[in-house]
């Protein structure tokens, strides 16, 4: 077959590509891309660096370029640097709850466990019920009067989950992840479809147990899998503001709970300064970047 | 070729861009298009509370009938994390209607900075029509020197307490006696040692901005006879005073009669608490739970006139309104003495008017629940209208939180960091 025969072969390009019906399918979710995404991540970068406040349209005031001013802002603020080091306790609990149970559980489900439908359904109708709902019963549950401290008695702490300092984060730490575990247990369940059972098999007649094969085949076999898990997880976790915001009530106590995003949004909405709000976002997006990054790093060298 | 597509792409984010940017601004009827002299339509928005609904939809109703040509079309605040946050996005998309019947003084300045109020006093005879309304009283709704807002109506902040409960834990539920810091304490003492309600007060421990309106705030305008947290720029509660009121409240927390942590139902309804700081719209809602009564904060040395915070929600005009000589008239309209009479009577909130117990005797008389607060709406004070003001009480509620509800920082402290703090914010 020679070159001038393949140059036969191949569909004329034109900048519409190879297909400019297929473009015209694509050019929807561009827009939605470009409205949704790169609009505001564009207009959130020239925000951090002027010193910019929201006006009624066709109100002028002068909004100079500061600089890194913002983010010295961000950066020099007690409560900013708190939200970061809450962020940090709760993706210490919660990012390794999260691969590990995952795994555990969709091997569990994935082995043919008796009730093993309606187990799936136990761990994924949390991730679908609204978090309002669902924080309600754990309010109730972990308040001073509630269940658990009813349960635990002279066990139970004081101050109470919620209300305590020490164990506010860890609560909404283990709260997220009990909710998400669902979603998590699907990813890993299609991706145990993929690892061959002949691997498994061949372990077997190898000699290997239950826990070597676990270790040997399993884990390695869905590490792409867990790398989307970890990196999902942490940018939830970066993310985190529904759950303090009604769990603690605005990010209490005494500040235990505050994170990034309940920050942006006081500081963005609440007191109008969307400058220094859209700063800490820029902080956060490059925290979050980076931790994926190594997140990656160090999951494909293990 | 790669180029042309790169240019393609350029092109439409630009167009897209483009028309996110433009969106409003065409269409902008701000200060520039809109003269006070427009007349027309007008739509104005009411607060949620089914009362207030009722009396709003009842004004417009009777505006309608005389005004065919300047139609007023009311409706709710939009859904919202709050009231102010709706609005301030309204102003920044130039949507918001000519009037809101709800605003919350801290709220102004920020509107103001985003040029999105009109001034009142601009008005012919607008600042006299607002000082004839309310008095001198009125001037300290000022913001920049101009009327960003109509004083409209109070709730002036009291204790109120479930009379059963009161009289079960041994104290008088026609007179408690508890007007003295030292008598209140032990008052609650008696009410959670008795084991008559699990906690004596119950303000709510959140740390949101507003919080300190309904615990700090009322006892320091009465510990102070009516001064506000802040006054000529600066800071005033790092005082004696601040200090007596913040450790009246450190000692209701660390003696566990009131929870650190929010109720999870109506306390008051529940009976798990004997006392919360309420507003005369508390008397309507508990009327056929709880028979309550109402007294005035506490003080130091037990006076009895005290100040407290007067919670109001006023009316303010928008800069997007397009006919606003027909907004300024019809707000002067639902802000007559007719309709601030038929006000108190649907919703039993105290107008902002000189002598209101003297204008509508007849309602005071046939309602003498009510009296008490009448008499408070005279000595009730709203929160400073100074430049960052969410931002300020924001930094208050946190260190108030830290000092006197989880006592990790001394009360001493709580007093300059806030202080220090907010002077800085209001020097902005």
């Amino acid at each position: 077959m020679t070159s001038s025969s393949i140059a036969l072969r191949t569909p004329r390009r034109n900048w519409w590509g190879a297909q400019p019906i297929g473009s015209l399918f694509a050019l929807p979710y561009l827009v939605f891309v470009a409205v949704i995404f790169a609009y505001p991540l564009g207009f959130a970068v020239y925000i951090a660096f002027h010193d910019y406040f929201f006006t009624a349209p066709g109100v002028e005031v002068p909004k100079p370029f500061v600089g890194f001013d913002n983010f010295v802002t961000a950066l020099t603020d007690p409560q900013v640097l708190e939200s970061f080091r809450n962020t940090a306790v709760f993706l210490v609990i919660n990012v390794p709850l999260t691969v590990v149970l995952g795994l555990v559980l969709a091997t569990a489900l994935d082995a043919g466990v008796r009730w093993a439908s309606a187990y799936r359904i136990a761990f994924f109708v949390p991730y679908l019920t609204a978090s309002v709902s669902l924080v309600g019963v754990w309010m109730l549950l972990f308040s001073s009067g509630g269940l658990v401290n009813a349960v635990l008695g002279p066990l139970a702490p004081d101050p109470s989950w919620l209300v305590n300092p020490a164990l506010a984060m860890p609560t909404i730490a283990l709260y997220v992840t009990w909710k998400q575990l669902g979603f998590y247990i699907l990813l890993y369940l299609a991706a145990l479809q993929n690892v061959p059972r002949e691997l498994h098999e061949s372990a077997e007649t190898d000699g290997a147990n239950g826990w070597q094969r676990f270790l040997n085949v399993t884990v390695p076999g869905v590490r792409a899998t867990t790398t989307l898990v970890l990196i999902l997880a942490i940018i939830t976790g970066a993310n985190l503001f529904t759950e303090p915001y009604l769990l603690t009530n605005g990010g209490g106590p005494d500040g235990a709970s505050v994170t990034p995003v309940l920050l942006i949004y006081q500081r963005g909405i609440q007191q109008q300064n969307p400058d220094v709000a859209a700063a800490i976002g820029m902080i956060l997006v490059i925290v979050v970047g980076l931790l994926s990054l190594i997140a990656n790093r160090v999951n494909r060298e293990t | 070729m790669r180029s042309i597509r790169i240019a393609a792409l350029t092109g439409a984010l630009a167009l897209v861009v483009a028309g996110c940017s433009s969106g409003g601004g065409d269409d902008d009827s701000g200060d520039e298009g809109a003269a006070p002299s427009g007349t027309g339509p007008i739509e104005i928005w009411l607060s949620n509370n089914e009362q207030e609904l009722a009396w709003g939809q009842a004004v417009v109703d009777a505006w309608n009938a005389e005004h065919p040509d300047e139609q007023v079309t009311a409706q709710e605040i939009p859904a919202g994390a709050s009231s102010e946050e709706a609005i301030t996005a309204a102003i920044t998309a130039g949507t918001a209607p000519c009037l809101v019947y709800n605003i919350a003084t801290a709220a102004v300045s920020g509107w103001v900075r985003q040029g999105g109020l009109v001034d009142l006093a601009q008005f012919d005879g607008g600042a006299a029509y607002i000082t004839d309304r309310g008095g001198d009283a009125a001037e300290a709704y000022q913001t920049d020197g101009g009327y960003y807002q109509l004083p409209w109506k109070s709730n002036p902040v009291m204790v109120m307490y479930n009379k059963a409960l009161f009289e079960q834990a041994g104290l008088d539920p026609e007179d408690p006696g508890m007007a003295t810091y030292d008598d209140f304490l032990a008052g609650a003492r008696q009410i959670v040692d008795s084991g008559t309600s699990q906690s004596a007060i119950w303000p709510s421990p959140t740390n949101e901005f507003y919080q300190p309106w309904f615990d700090f705030y009322p006892l320091y305008l009465a510990e102070t006879g009516g001064t506000q947290l802040v006054e000529d720029g600066a800071a005033t509660f790092d005082d004696e005073n601040g200090l007596a009121v913040a450790e009246f409240w450190a000692t209701i927390y660390s003696e566990g009669l009131a929870p650190q942590e929010a109720s999870t139902d109506d306390a008051m309804s529940t009976g798990t608490t004997a006392m919360q700081l309420a507003g005369p719209w508390a008397i309507a809602s508990y009327s056929e739970s709880v028979d309550v009564g109402f007294m005035p904060v506490p003080t130091s040395s037990g006076e009895e006139d005290v100040y407290t915070f007067a919670d109001s929600k006023n009316v303010s005009m928008f800069t997007s309104c397009e006919n606003q000589a027909t907004a300024w008239e019809f707000l002067q309209f639902s802000t007559s003495e007719e309709r601030d009479g038929q006000l108190l009577e649907l919703t039993g909130q105290m107008p902002l008017r000189l002598d209101l117990a003297a204008t509508y005797p007849d309602y005071f008389s046939a309602n003498p629940a009510y009296e008490v607060f009448a008499g408070q709406a005279e000595r009730a004070v709203d929160v400073p209208s100074v430049p960052n003001s969410v931002e300020a009480w924001q930094a208050f509620r946190d260190e108030y939180s830290s000092a006197v509800i989880f006592g990790s920082i001394g009360v001493d402290e709580f007093l300059a960091n806030a202080a220090t703090t907010i002077d800085g914010l209001v020097a902005e």
